[in-house]
């Protein structure tokens, strides 16, 4: 919905617009202040930041999950249950094995399991798990726990994905492996995504954007776009116009974390 | 270390001790009235067991009575504690209180209001046995994971739902540790009322056949009720930790098997 309430059909309507957000804990840090964001449906936005920088929390705030203490965030569109989350820790129920897990969100929703269960296989299959379904997470190696952290935040085909470090705590291989399959996700399905992470190499690879943010109280310090074309794959890694961005985004994020 | 030890180093130490323990008796000639030995525990425990039996069946039935009412009351006190926090600031200190006051100082008490004694020893023994139950699965329910609450507040999770599907299962290891103390709790519990109760003539328990026992100097048959206490106290215990084994293996990090 347009704000003077014509529609325009030139004019692309934002599926996030963030407008003047600043967020003071109750203990008196200041996280965040006058943070403007518009993103645009079908992004892939990286927020890129020195730890403590506020970045996650900015995810939390767009996802609902804490509310601001000024400006206001409107979601275009976005129905419920349709915002996926994923968060740095694969946060899965132990007690209950990988299918019921990835089940949770559709479980809440209140889709029945035999209506349910062709999602889930489905989603399973897109993450490479389909053979994992009654392993319980435990037995799970780190990446593949992410792998159904992903899947638990797809299984409801989100419109907004939002992704918080989630790949930080892995091996390099396991982060380059996840990296290149969550975009091919991606580009199959064009949800719009915004990742928080603090790795230069990490965001310039997966994002169209990439929104580097300062040292507590965390603003906006620099909006990059990132033109490089999809699909990307490993080779990009070592192309010269990857790396001369990764120096670029490295020298703006030097600059934001002093 | 390795299964066969785990099991054979314990019984060893036992036998040596059953061991040690007749030879001091012969050697030293205590009479059986001050202690006797172990082989006149076992051949009065075969000659009284029958009639032994008769009271601990009494007592049993009290113990896991008081044990079910526990768990259930417990439970449902502490899901009531979790749903409502003004529930619980406002009874957990009185909980704390029926708790901390010694069983043997209010159970005459209880004994004098409560007409049926089987009714007033329950009462005396749940009242021991519920507190862990409470305590533990309280903490429990409070502490499922906060990112897991995030995410089922993301999707619209009712109360109901939250509790059915992240704070119950939440709570399960800490509940089930809980039951394995209420369990001995329970035994204790219904002994000492029983004692209490026993003063008075009212009971056909173990307790009073001990009190019994020990009035007459029947030593030997007081050993042989201790046995069977005990007994019953280690098998109560084996049995709640076999349940809480069972299920949890699948997933919870105190009922997995060694490392190979």
């Amino acid at each position: 919905m347009n704000a003077n309430g014509t529609a325009s059909p030139i004019v692309e309507v934002p599926l996030v617009d963030v407008r003047g957000i600043g967020k003071t804990f109750r203990t008196g840090t200041v996280a965040l202040s006058g943070i403007d964001l518009t993103i645009a449906s079908g992004a892939f936005l990286s927020l890129l930041g020195p730890s403590g920088c506020g970045k996650s929390t900015l995810l939390r705030l767009i996802a609902g999950l804490t509310p601001p203490s000024e400006g206001r965030i409107a979601l275009h569109g976005v129905a419920r249950g349709k915002i996926g989350f994923v968060f740095q820790e694969p946060t899965l129920m132990p007690w209950a094995t990988v299918w019921d897990n990835v089940y949770l969100p559709l479980r809440l929703m209140g889709v029945a399991q035999g209506e349910a269960a062709p999602k889930i296989e489905a989603t399973l299959a897109a993450v490479g798990l389909d053979a994992f379904a009654s392993t319980y997470p435990r037995e799970l190696s780190g990446g593949m726990k992410m792998r159904v952290s992903i899947a638990r935040a797809l299984v409801t085909e989100p419109q907004l994905l939002l992704l918080d470090e989630p790949f930080a705590a892995l091996d390099e291989i396991t982060r380059f492996k996840l990296n290149e399959d969550l975009l091919t996700l991606w580009q199959a399905h064009q949800w719009t995504v915004i990742f928080v992470t603090h790795s230069v190499f990490e965001s310039v690879f997966l994002s169209n954007r990439i929104v580097v943010m300062t040292k507590r109280p965390g603003r906006i310090a620099a909006d990059v776009p990132i033109n490089l074309a999809y699909p990307r794959e490993a080779a990009l890694r070592t192309a010269s116009d990857y790396t001369a961005l990764c120096a670029r985004l490295s020298h703006i994020l030097a600059k934001a974390a002093q | 270390m390795t299964h066969p030890a785990r099991i054979l180093a314990p019984l060893i130490l036992g036998a040596v001790f059953l061991i040690a323990w007749e030879a001091a008796v012969r050697i030293e000639g205590i009479p059986s009235y001050i202690l006797p030995g172990p082989i006149l525990v076992a051949e009065t425990l075969w000659s009284d067991g029958p009639s032994l039996l008769g009271s601990l069946a009494v007592t049993l039935r009290i113990t896991l009575a008081a044990l079910a009412a526990a768990v259930i009351l417990g439970g449902a006190i502490a899901v009531c504690f979790a749903q409502w926090r003004l529930l619980e600031v406002s009874f957990f200190p009185y909980a704390v209180i029926l708790q901390v006051t010694p069983i043997v100082s209010i159970a005459p008490l209880i004994i004098i209001w409560v007409n049926d004694t089987f009714a007033s020893l329950l009462i005396c023994a749940w009242i021991v046995a519920f507190f862990p139950i409470v305590a533990n699965t309280t903490l429990g329910l409070n502490s499922a994971d906060r990112n897991l609450a995030a995410l089922f507040q993301l999707y619209g999770a009712s109360r109901w739902q939250a509790l059915r599907f992240l704070r119950l299962p939440s709570a399960l290891p800490l509940f089930l540790a809980g039951v394995r103390i209420s369990g001995g709790l329970a035994l204790i519990g219904a002994v000492v009322a029983e004692f209490v109760a026993g003063t008075g003539g009212t009971s056909t328990g173990l307790a009073s056949r001990i009190l019994e026992a020990g009035y007459r100097l029947e030593i030997p048959r007081l050993f042989a009720a201790l046995f069977l206490l005990s007994l019953s106290g280690i098998l109560i215990f084996a049995a709640l930790s076999w349940l809480s084994n069972a299920l949890l293996k699948r997933w919870h990090e105190s009922a997995l098997p060694d490392e190979e």
